[in-house]
């Protein structure tokens, strides 16, 4: 306590930042960054939990260029991607900023669309599944059939289960996408949209010129943001396709998917983890991609 | 962008827009209907959820909300093994101790590395910051190795310990704490105050709704978390909701009014929670996103 006295003010801070940060700091090297670590070492090494790890080199590698089913899945997981990440974010702005200009029920309305964001992704995954079966049960195929349509085959099929899947995904986090924008139109300050109106600019130009310019940090934070999720899905695939995990003919198994069958259900740590680093290349590559691409726009 | 301003477009975010011209002219009117006719097609899949936990297996195949003979008997069915109850109150023990941390660690660091300087504040503030570029199905299996050599799997601890801090906590905290004057934080220092009181009665009053902000986030990012409560539990005693429910539902293979009530009997309780806190949390998350 002597010690403590004698020191400086700003050794005195040094001592605190300490006491706060040494617990964390741990936490982050032991939970965070050696796993990490861990995952590229491993995806050098042959190991299926009871033998022995062994160093193989590249072969984890080798191995995946060579896997037919790895470029399926990659191919699967860039659908998602491509196809999530542009229909959400032009339906959310589209709601977002038709919402922003309603006063009647306002208030209603925004908790309807916000409210799929707060389900679990496990039981919507099992409702939309349960709207995706075949006459008599599904209600989709149900509806369709009454109206006098021959069913179609949702998750039965290699062409229309991917579109099936990435629908409640879109779906779920639609909600969240639909806040950000609007709080992003809220921070436009008003005088710059009634200058726009003296000088009798129509609405489009309005939207054009001034709305999404001045909406760009939030564009850029929602693409990112909802790359990245794109990216990572499993929930919805693994429960919507539990009969056959990421089928039909792995037809909408996404790269986590492979990574936790290949771990957890063959045992084959490095193989996995080889997969795993792959996914990390993808997502750094992509984060810095997009935002390169949005800062020179 | 400043705090000021996205605190006041999170805050403006909860009254209805001013700039909407009172005059109901077709354009709006249309503009109205569309909007609400978009709602109600975003909630159907929650409708007819909640619907078909009402129903006997007879009526599942009507498109009808309302049954015509609602039932409570499939939710009687559902709990009656007890293991929603237990699947309930794990993730719940969970989510809530996983948030607990979250927001105290996620607090500290972010204030500590905001308004302590030292040598290395800024590597670790990156360090930190950078670990936002793993993900989670990265570490998910040297996550699974070490529990399994250290003896967590199938613990509550296991499920929990991924979780106890996040870095996008300690960065949403750390751009809060900035607006926090230096001037209070002197203030106490010359009242004899150490510096874990100030950070406790003074600085963290002050970035409350922050705080709230987060926990809602850590919450119900556990409450709904899967892959790793999968991987790392294999006792039916120490399943989480979400994985509880995976495992009933494909039990019931063709008893879809039961795996409704399952999947309603995980949705209720976070429905409950927004409607009573609803305006908090769409505040909450505009301002986080805004600040993310």
């Amino acid at each position: 306590m002597k010690l403590y006295r004698n020191l400086s003010i700003s050794q005195k801070q040094v001592v605190w930042a300490w006491t706060f940060l040494a617990l964390p700091v741990l936490f982050y090297v032991v939970i965070r960054f050696y796993p990490t670590l861990n995952a590229i070492v491993l995806s050098f090494q042959d190991w299926n939990l009871l033998g022995a790890r062994t160093w193989v080199g590249l072969e984890n590698y080798d191995r995946l260029i060579h896997d037919p089913v790895f470029w399926k899945v990659f191919k699967n997981t860039f659908i998602y991607l491509i196809l999530g990440t542009p229909l959400s974010l032009l339906a959310s702005f589209t709601i977002a900023y038709h919402l922003d200009k309603i006063r009647f029920l306002h208030g209603t309305l925004r908790a309807l669309y916000f409210l799929p964001f707060l389900t679990s992704t496990v039981a919507m995954a099992w409702v939309w599944r349960w709207f995706y079966q075949p006459v008599p049960i599904g209600l989709f195929n149900n509806f369709i059939a009454s109206m006098g349509f021959q069913q179609i085959a949702f998750l039965n099929s290699t062409t229309n289960a991917l579109p099936a899947i990435l629908l409640p995904a879109i779906w779920a986090g639609l909600g969240f996408q639909i806040i950000i924008f609007m709080a992003g139109l809220r921070a436009i300050p008003i005088s710059y949209y009634e200058a726009a109106r003296i000088d009798g600019v129509s609405s489009w130009t309005i939207l054009r010129e001034i709305t999404v310019p001045l909406l760009k940090p939030t564009i850029v934070f929602l693409v990112v943001f909802s790359s990245i999720s794109f990216l990572r899905i499993f929930d919805q695939v693994f429960n919507m396709t539990t009969n056959n995990p990421g089928g039909p003919l792995d037809s909408t198994k996404p790269l986590v998917l492979m990574i936790y069958q290949t771990a957890f259900t063959s045992y084959d740590m490095g193989y996995a983890a080889a997969q795993t680093v792959v996914l990390f290349s993808i997502l750094l590559v992509v984060s810095l991609l997009q935002l390169r691409i949005m800062r020179d726009r | 962008m400043a705090d000021s301003q996205i605190r006041a477009s999170a805050a403006a975010l909860m009254n209805a827009p001013t700039s909407a011209k009172p005059r109901r002219d077709p354009a709006a009117i249309i503009r109205w209907t569309l909007l609400a006719m978009g709602a109600i097609v975003m909630v159907m899949p929650i409708v007819y959820m909640l619907s078909a936990s009402f129903k006997y297996p007879y009526e599942m195949y009507n498109l009808n909300i309302i049954p015509k003979e609602p039932t409570a008997e499939n939710y009687a069915y559902v709990l009656s093994d007890g293991r929603f109850y237990r699947w309930f109150i794990n993730s719940f023990i969970i989510a809530t101790c996983t948030t607990v941390s979250a927001v105290f660690f996620d607090a500290l660091v972010g204030y500590a590395l905001c308004k302590f300087r030292f040598r290395g504040r800024y590597i670790i503030f990156i360090a930190i910051l950078s670990t936002l570029m793993i993900p989670t199905e990265m570490l998910v299996i040297p996550w699974y190795l070490m529990s399994r050599s250290l003896g967590w799997l199938d613990t509550y601890w296991g499920i929990m310990f991924p979780g106890m801090m996040t870095a996008f906590g300690t960065f949403l905290m750390k751009q809060f704490f900035e607006t926090v004057p230096d001037d209070f934080l002197e203030a106490a220092r010359i009242d004899g105050l150490n510096e874990f009181q100030i950070w406790w009665s003074v600085a963290l009053p002050l970035v409350t709704p922050a705080l709230s902000a987060l926990a809602i986030f850590v919450f119900l990012g556990n409450w709904t978390a899967f892959i790793w409560p999968l991987i790392v539990t294999n006792s039916q005693e120490l399943y989480t909701l979400p994985v509880g429910l995976t495992t009933f539902s494909v039990e019931q293979t063709v008893d879809w009014e039961l795996i409704m009530t399952g999947a309603a009997l995980a949705t209720i309780p976070t429905l409950i929670v927004f409607l009573v806190f609803q305006r908090y949390i769409i505040h909450g998350i505009a301002m986080a996103g805004l600040k993310g």
